[in-house]
């Protein structure tokens, strides 16, 4: 296992970050019908992403369905392997850094204690045939960190942390509402005191006000516990509440990172308006419809170009020639349009 | 936290209910499937103490019997209840013999009553059987009239051997050899479906080719061919383990289907990932998420493979290719109705047939209730 310092992914010294993401890619094979299935494409779910999360920080990545939200952070955590890139993580907060994508099976165990994840949904992320208390007390049991009393002691404190009453514990999650299943699978996630948190779509699957209840938790505990999320959304209304900075993913790439209010007042991006302009407004006078909704990209067949250009009303020969990067555009705000200045 | 299976009312809230119990709930109202269940533990009961159950030993011979017919029950105050006397008679036109009604002969029955000496599992000696002729209601009963009294529930065989001693005592082996042939099945099924699931790809794709291939095959000839293949001078032990074993060979396909299917699908259901992402071991991730998932799936395809495997080791027996005499299991005693003169002149001899027709039929009910309660989460 190598261990990294900051200065072998150009990190920023002043403000390290937790977990720095370089050149990500994950691309899903294409294979072509018949006996011998030759590779004949991919699918670039994830194509070259790269940012930084900062301590106790919560970063959101929004994006339209299949734009690669969910896979960026699967991989990063290694549920799918990394096709290729870097995830450096710093699993002690001392500085010395890890690379999720070269870790083999055996060496990632010990860094699940750091780094874990709240799925999108409460419904099938539960084993149903395990009561609540042996699903919350399943990463204590499997790292050795408590047994017994403390075990039982441990899984009683978090679960009154996520707001469940310890008796629920010989239930099981059949049971519970999706409210409170989400709860339970918070508690699975923060039981072994964690760095790092993915929350996939953590609340997409709820009602509206349970969603509120469960968003507030989850900045609650953060608080509380020192967290840092990658909170993936797609809807915007939440990721405005909750998140210090915004990653905008289109088509496998992130188009557009900036500091929360930044990005709703000045987005600099075509796509990022676009997808701003289509969030619904609970007013019945105005009437927003998206100005240009078009297409979405087809991730096994993209433009040579910018991804977004046959969608961007203002792109030009040289969006549609050459892919652009990401480029810094103010004070912590990066954006992949050529044009923004204009 | 008792859970009582007929308990009036459940202790607990549906709340609080685990997987076991919601579906021991569903079960019990599928009500032939509960008697098939009682039935069949009955019927196993019944092999276990077979001795004690069967009213002769298997090997019990009664030359002034040869062939006799299915005797009929009578009850009067005096002899209280009894089997009807029957001696045989030549016929004088034919020389047929045949049987006909002898009062003289009429045998008293009782419960728990004293016979032939035997041993239990070879150890525990008794001579208490569960029903026969009662010695002791009978006036001046001198020792070796046990061979004038007699009570044949299902007949006699060409031997004067009570037939239905016989189907008892062989239900020992007809009836266990579907349960150790559904174990080795169980094995192969588990092991090889589980790979084919968990791994994937060119090895699934391989091991799914071979269960085709495998299914493909014409089943009797194949059973022949293997049962062939047993040395006959092997005994009667040995021969019943490779039995049991060509059985199980042919029939783990339908269960590693099942299997791997199942983990295919839950494979990458989230609490799977999930408990990746926890840092669970495979076996772990197998073992307490996986199987758990579907073991009512694989109880149900192994309660489905047992007739399967009772009627093989009868058809095998039958055809002369399993157990041989002198073991008696319900196979060997058909082969007597090999003869069709036989069948039309001693149709009691088909008696085993009923019995068989009988277990099948329990076993199918009974999967049939533990399929419909295999999945309580199902809304109907």
């Amino acid at each position: 296992m190598n261990i990294y310092n900051i200065n072998d992914f150009n990190g920023s010294a002043a403000n390290p970050p937790l977990l720095a993401v370089r050149d990500l890619c994950k691309y899903f094979p294409i294979r072509s019908q018949g006996l011998i299935r030759r590779r004949i494409g991919d699918v670039k779910a994830v194509d070259h992403v790269s940012f930084d999360l900062r301590r106790n920080e919560t970063l959101g990545l929004v994006g339209e369905s299949g734009c690669g939200k969910s896979t960026t952070v699967r991989t990063i955590l290694r549920a799918l392997d990394f096709t290729s890139g870097h995830a450096y993580f710093d699993p002690e907060g001392d500085g010395r850094y890890i690379d999720f994508g070269e870790l083999t099976a055996r060496e990632l165990v010990p860094l699940r204690r750091a780094a874990q994840m709240i799925f999108q949904d409460p419904f099938s992320s539960l084993n149903p045939r395990m009561t609540v208390g042996g699903i919350v007390a399943e990463p204590l049991v499997i790292h050795g960190l408590a047994r017994g009393k403390a075990l039982e002691k441990r899984v009683d404190e978090i679960l009154v942390k996520v707001g469940l009453r310890p008796e629920y514990k010989t239930r099981y999650p059949h049971a519970f509402s999706g409210g409170q299943r989400q709860r339970i699978g918070i508690a699975r996630a923060l039981v072994m005191n964690p760095k790092f948190v993915v929350a996939d779509e953590a609340v997409s699957a709820l009602d509206v006000s349970v969603q509120a209840q469960v968003i507030n938790l989850l900045d609650d505990l953060k608080r509380e516990m020192g967290l840092s999320y990658i909170f993936v959304a797609h809807d915007l209304g939440v990721v405005r509440h909750i998140c210090d900075r915004v990653a905008v993913m289109y088509a496998g790439r992130i188009v557009e990172l900036a500091p929360t209010e930044e990005l709703f007042e000045r987005p600099l991006h075509p796509y990022t308006r676009l997808l701003l302009g289509s969030a619904p407004i609970p007013d019945p006078d105005r009437r927003t419809l998206p100005p240009n909704p078009g297409e979405v990209a087809d991730a096994g067949n993209l433009p040579a170009g910018c991804a977004f250009a046959p969608r961007c009303p203002h792109a030009t020969a040289a969006c549609r020639a050459e892919r652009p990067e990401l480029r810094p555009a103010g004070t912590d705000h990066l954006s992949a349009c050529p044009r923004m200045g204009e | 936290m008792t859970f009582r299976l007929f308990a009036r009312r459940p202790a607990l809230t549906y709340d609080m209910l685990n997987q076991r119990q919601l579906t021991l709930l569903k079960f019990r109202k599928h009500k032939l499937a509960v008697a098939a269940g009682f039935l069949l533990a009955g019927l196993y009961v019944m092999a276990i103490f077979s001795p004690f159950f069967a009213p002769y030993g298997k090997y019990e011979r009664n030359l002034d019997y040869i062939y006799c017919p299915p005797q009929k029950l009578g009850f009067n105050w005096e002899k209280g209840l009894y089997a009807r006397g029957l001696k045989r008679a030549v016929d004088p036109v034919t020389l047929n013999s045949r049987y006909v009604d002898a009062p003289e002969n009429d045998a008293p029955l009782g419960f728990f009553v004293k016979g032939k000496p035997y041993r239990l599992w070879g150890i525990i000696p008794s001579e208490r059987h569960f029903f026969g002729v009662d010695p002791e209601r009978i006036p001046d009963f001198r020792p070796g009239d046990e061979a004038r009294y007699v009570y044949f529930l299902a007949g006699a065989d060409k031997f004067g051997c009570d037939i239905w001693s016989r189907i008892v005592q062989g239900s020992t082996i007809s009836l266990s050899v579907g349960l150790v042939g559904v174990f080795l099945s169980f094995l192969f099924g588990v092991v090889i479906g589980g790979i084919s699931g968990y791994c994937g790809g060119a090895v699934d794709t391989a091991i799914q080719r071979v269960i085709e291939i495998i299914n493909s095959f014409p089943q009797l000839p194949m059973w022949l061919a293997l049962a062939a293949a047993v040395p006959s001078d092997w005994g009667p032990l040995e021969t019943y383990f490779a039995i049991t074993v060509t059985l199980s060979l042919l029939s783990w396909t339908g269960l590693a289907r099942v299997v791997r299917g199942k983990i295919l699908s839950l494979r990458e259901e989230d609490y799977a990932v999930a408990a990746r992402l926890l840092g669970a071991s495979h076996p772990r991730i197998l073992f307490r998420h996986l199987l758990p998932a579907f073991a009512s799936h694989i109880i149900v395809t192994l309660t489905l493979t047992v007739p399967g495997m009772i009627l093989g080791e009868t058809s095998l027996s039958f055809l002369g290719l399993g157990l041989r005499p002198p073991v008696v299991s319900w196979g060997v005693m058909l082969q007597d109705c090999m003869n069709v003169k036989a069948v039309i002149d001693y149709p009691w001899l088909l008696a085993p047939v009923l019995m068989l027709v009988f277990a099948v039929l329990c076993f199918n009910f009974l999967g049939d209730g533990l399929r419909d309660a295999a999945d309580p989460y199902a809304s109907k």
